[in-house]
């Protein structure tokens, strides 16, 4: 499917948000961002052994794989968690598969119970 | 986590939906659609700006014993279909109606048939709506669901599938 907003996941593809999720730091200033959201760049570097660049650069990850939306207040860029795709992922691969086993067990214990 | 360590006040919610901004505004503003994914309900308002907005609880919700209505507030702003801001405040419980109104925006823009939705829910002061609006409380079974994130992506399966999986089987 074709995608007209530049840098964002096309729709129904979760590739950027499984690759965005693969990766430690990210994981950790998503965190950052569930704990206190609307943060600044600088806000979010400080505490972390990392340069000014590569929490930017792992921010834009991020922010292509619309698991962090950033607003302006002002003369600040504000980062915000977006838990939307996580959701859409969950939705359509952890219930599917949750569903599948519960469905399993459902029928073996109506196997066993028939056998008795 | 706990509604004590979350200091979120403001949420950012964003989802691309394939579908008209008209489409994606008529399903969050009009009650022939309201009922048809996430926690349902209607919205009875004319929209404009000073007037009150209910949502009153839809089918899923009365078979739990919930009537009534279930959020109130007041329009804000209103620009169709790209922009509507309001007050909200949920009512299921004292403690809730306590908070007092919280501040919601809606922004659509689209392009190319694709709508970018995003919504921003101003929760200062009210901890225990965030907590229910923010989806965290979908870890707890009967707690209150997957909130806003839950809600959305039911939104964008029923405007692009014809069918909200809330609603499906």
């Amino acid at each position: 499917m074709v995608t007209y907003f530049p840098g964002v996941a096309e729709n129904g593809d979760d590739d950027k948000v499984f690759k965005a999720l693969a990766d430690p730091t990210r994981r950790l200033l998503l965190d950052l961002l569930f704990a206190r959201d609307g943060r600044t760049l600088t806000d979010l570097e400080s505490g972390q052994a990392m340069t000014r660049f590569g929490v930017m650069k792992h921010l834009r990850v991020l922010e292509e794989a619309g698991l962090v939306v950033t607003r302006r207040q002002g003369r600040e860029k504000l980062h915000f968690l977006n838990a939307v795709p996580i959701r859409l992922i969950h939705d359509r691969w952890i219930d599917k598969y949750t569903e599948r086993q519960v469905s399993a067990l459902a029928d073996l214990k109506r196997h066993l119970e028939d056998e008795t | 986590m706990t509604t004590a360590t979350n200091t979120r006040t403001v949420q950012v919610h964003r989802v691309y939906i394939q579908a008209p901004a008209q489409r994606v505004w008529d399903a969050l503003l009009s009650p022939e659609w309201t009922d048809r994914y996430g926690y349902g309900g209607f919205v009875q308002s004319d929209l404009q700006p000073g007037s009150p907005f209910v949502h009153t609880a839809g089918s899923g919700m009365q078979e739990h014993g919930v009537t009534g209505p279930v959020v109130d507030g007041e329009v804000v702003e209103s620009d169709p279909p790209r922009r509507f801001v309001q007050t909200w405040r949920m009512l299921m419980d004292d403690a809730l109606k306590a908070e007092g109104f919280t501040r919601l925006t809606y922004e659509l823009v689209e392009t190319g048939g694709v709508t970018r939705l995003t919504l921003i829910h101003d929760v200062t002061d009210a901890p225990q709506t965030a907590w229910l609006t923010s989806g965290e409380s979908d870890a707890q079974p009967d707690a209150g669901g997957g909130g806003w994130p839950w809600v959305l992506s039911d939104l964008k399966s029923l405007l692009e599938t014809g069918t909200a999986f809330s609603r499906a089987g």
